[in-house]
């Protein structure tokens, strides 16, 4: 949580061109395009997009029709193809837009995440390209959840967003986001910086899709500032092959009673290198967090899984659980949870497995009359459903199908 | 009637050890067969034997399930043929719903009789749980025979199906099981032989030590070990 002045931000960024984060593989920017982002923003209609795009946009949970939805954002590659709110309350423009209209968003921009953290972090900062501005004003409860795509179609692109997601007070969002390329072949990187304000009693959650390819290395950046009594739900789903993905969500508990769940499913496939995590800061009186993950190392990847609760006050409480699941001996899942405390009243607790499916588990089933593979295929479902608690009934049906339809197009 | 299941000089190890020793059984088709014996006789290796679990090595002898020789037959291929076990402890399964794995093994997936045979059972609510996950002991057992009768084998092995179910359920879940046996056979393991009172038995076997040691009229039979107890059983097949 910074407060720095904008001019002091872009320093900082500066400094930061060249500095390696400490986890995931290092990614030479030099190879990849650094184009800038195009000025112009449309107001598409998702429908007459090309059949391709749509059909890749459908997996990462983006519905063409904008029916159930109560807004959309669509950016391909440096364009934003369409922002527009489709509910009384609810602000979706481009963080470009954003900045132009608020004076007051340069102070809070970069104060949930460190402009100066790595090479990407400031690589963002110095040459954004878009990203997303979605608010709601307060008192506003979205009906249904606003769908945001990033969508990278140029070879060799970099994109670089910036997205800014604010509740304000007494306010409801749901987002439900999905980034993907055009190809699965396609050479590409990501970085997206994410920042999010839950203001007092307000309520934010989060799903994100990602479903990239076997060239794309995706470096997501994430601060989460909750205020007191705010709630923040954040599940992650990225169940195809990547070629890095390295990201260290990171939530400031900050007011009282506020809460945070942080769930992610990870399948790795193929050469897949995942380095993923999230952490918590507990910094109030009966805050509350969970981070939760399920990870399956299949093939040759390697997933590490990180978790951090950090207690800073007492009477706070947070729990921490990891289960892996084993499907290859050339793969690798490493689990990294940790647990601070700094003060003495405070509750904080972890949990990780990591094995093969239980043959147990696999007989019974083929004592029903499924082969071998049908058994572990269902068992391998189940484990990857994790109950959702918070999400909407329509969106955690929506939510289970999607992971159904992602789950079925990896194998 | 004809045999569904022969069982030719059985003999069994589990982990390098004999426990089943030269069984001769058969079971005829639509006849149920009631299994009793005192703990580590043999019984539910027997069962497991026969549908198959990796663990159980035949040493010696043949199984034989509608005429064929099923001994090295994979578990889900013995079950296609017509076999079918209900477990004494079956496990958890996290994130597969009940209903979900019912419809996926029915015969009839589309019918309602599953449904209604889950309402009777009073198992509604279980079906949108997790198999086994948070079920009590008489509910698993409820929850096997769901799955029993979506299956439909011919041949029904039950390990235990009243253990730990309470007197109430347990002649709920008896004429349940009944009528489900009503065309079909059974292989049946109990210990307390109420469930009998709603079954209908033709014949037992009692196992101990890892043989038969009599057959006969099944509440005869459980009349005698009540009153005298098993060891009684290993006179009678002497006389």
């Amino acid at each position: 949580m910074l407060k720095l002045t904008w001019e002091e931000k872009l320093e900082r960024a500066k400094k930061a061109l060249e500095k390696i984060p400490a986890y995931g593989p290092d990614v030479d920017l030099d190879r990849f395009l650094l184009d800038q982002a195009e000025e112009e923003e449309g107001s598409l209609s998702l429908e007459t997009l090309p059949e391709k795009t749509k059909k890749r946009a459908l997996h990462a949970g983006i519905i063409t029709s904008e029916k159930g939805r109560s807004g959309t954002f669509f950016q391909k590659d440096t364009r934003v193809l369409c922002a527009r709110p489709r509910q009384e309350g609810i602000e979706i423009m481009s963080t470009t837009a954003a900045l132009k209209k608020y004076e007051w968003l340069k102070d809070l921009v970069w104060s949930a995440v460190d402009p100066g953290a790595d090479k990407y972090t400031a690589v963002t900062a110095l040459h954004r390209t878009h990203g997303y501005f979605i608010r709601t004003l307060p008192g506003i409860k979205t009906i249904y959840p606003v769908q945001a795509c990033l969508y990278i179609s140029r070879k060799n692109l970099v994109q670089r967003v910036h997205n800014i997601i604010i509740a304000e007070p007494g306010s409801e969002l749901h987002i439900i986001t999905g980034c993907t390329t055009e190809d699965e072949l396609t050479a590409a990187m990501h970085i997206g910086i994410s920042e999010f304000f839950v203001k007092e009693g307000a309520k934010i959650t989060f799903t994100m899709v990602h479903s990239w390819g076997k060239e794309v290395h995706v470096r997501p950046r994430t601060g989460v500032i909750v205020e007191k009594g705010g709630v923040f739900i954040n599940n992650y789903i990225c169940l195809r092959e990547v070629q890095s993905l390295q990201m260290y969500p990171t939530v400031y508990l900050a007011g009282e009673n506020s809460r945070a769940s942080l769930n992610s499913i990870i399948y790795g496939r193929g050469n897949s290198r995942f380095d993923v995590g999230g952490k918590a800061i507990l910094k109030a009186d009966g805050a509350r967090a969970e981070i939760i993950s399920r990870v399956i190392s299949d093939d040759s990847s390697e997933i590490i899984a990180r978790g951090n609760l950090t207690a800073e006050v007492d009477n706070v409480k947070g729990h921490l659980e990891c289960k892996g699941l084993m499907l290859s001996s050339t793969s690798r899942t490493l689990a990294i949870p940790e647990l601070d405390a700094k003060a003495a009243n405070v509750e904080l607790s972890h949990e990780a497995a990591v094995g093969k499916i239980a043959e147990e588990q696999i007989l019974y089933l083929m004592s029903r009359g499924l082969t071998e593979e049908q058994a572990t295929s269902l068992l391998v479902r189940g484990f990857l459903n994790l109950k959702i608690e918070g999400l909407p009934e329509e969106l955690e049906k929506e939510t289970q199908k999607l992971m159904e339809l992602e789950y079925e197009t990896g194998l | 009637m004809g045999s569904l299941l022969e069982i030719k000089n059985l003999t069994v190890e589990v982990e390098g050890k004999k426990i089943l020793k030269n069984i001769n059984l058969t079971v005829s088709d639509k006849e149920v067969v009631c299994l009793f014996g005192p703990n580590g006789a043999g019984k539910s290796t027997l069962l497991y034997t026969l549908i198959g679990y990796p663990g159980y090595k035949i040493v010696e002898g043949e199984i034989l399930f509608k005429g064929s020789v099923i001994n090295d037959m994979p578990v889900n291929e013995r079950v296609k043929l017509g076999l079918g076990i209900a477990f004494q402890h079956p496990p958890k399964l996290i994130g597969v719903k009940l209903k979900d794995l019912l419809d996926l093994i029915a015969k009839n997936p589309d019918s309602n009789e599953l449904k209604d045979l889950a309402k009777r059972l009073k198992m509604t609510e279980f079906l949108r749980r997790d198999v086994n996950f948070g079920f009590s002991g008489g509910e698993m057992k409820r929850a096997e025979i769901l799955q029993m009768a979506a299956l439909k084998p011919d041949l029904l092995l039950l390990d235990e199906p009243d253990s730990g179910v309470d007197v109430e359920n347990v002649e709920l879940l008896g004429k349940e099981i009944n009528s489900l046996l009503k065309d079909r056979s059974g292989l049946i393991i109990t210990h307390i032989g109420y469930i009998l009172n709603f079954i209908r038995a033709d014949r037992a076997v009692v196992l101990y030590n890892g043989q038969i040691a009599c057959q006969g009229d099944p509440f005869k039979i459980l009349k005698d070990i009540k009153d005298k107890g098993y060891k009684a059983c290993l006179e009678c097949v002497k006389c």
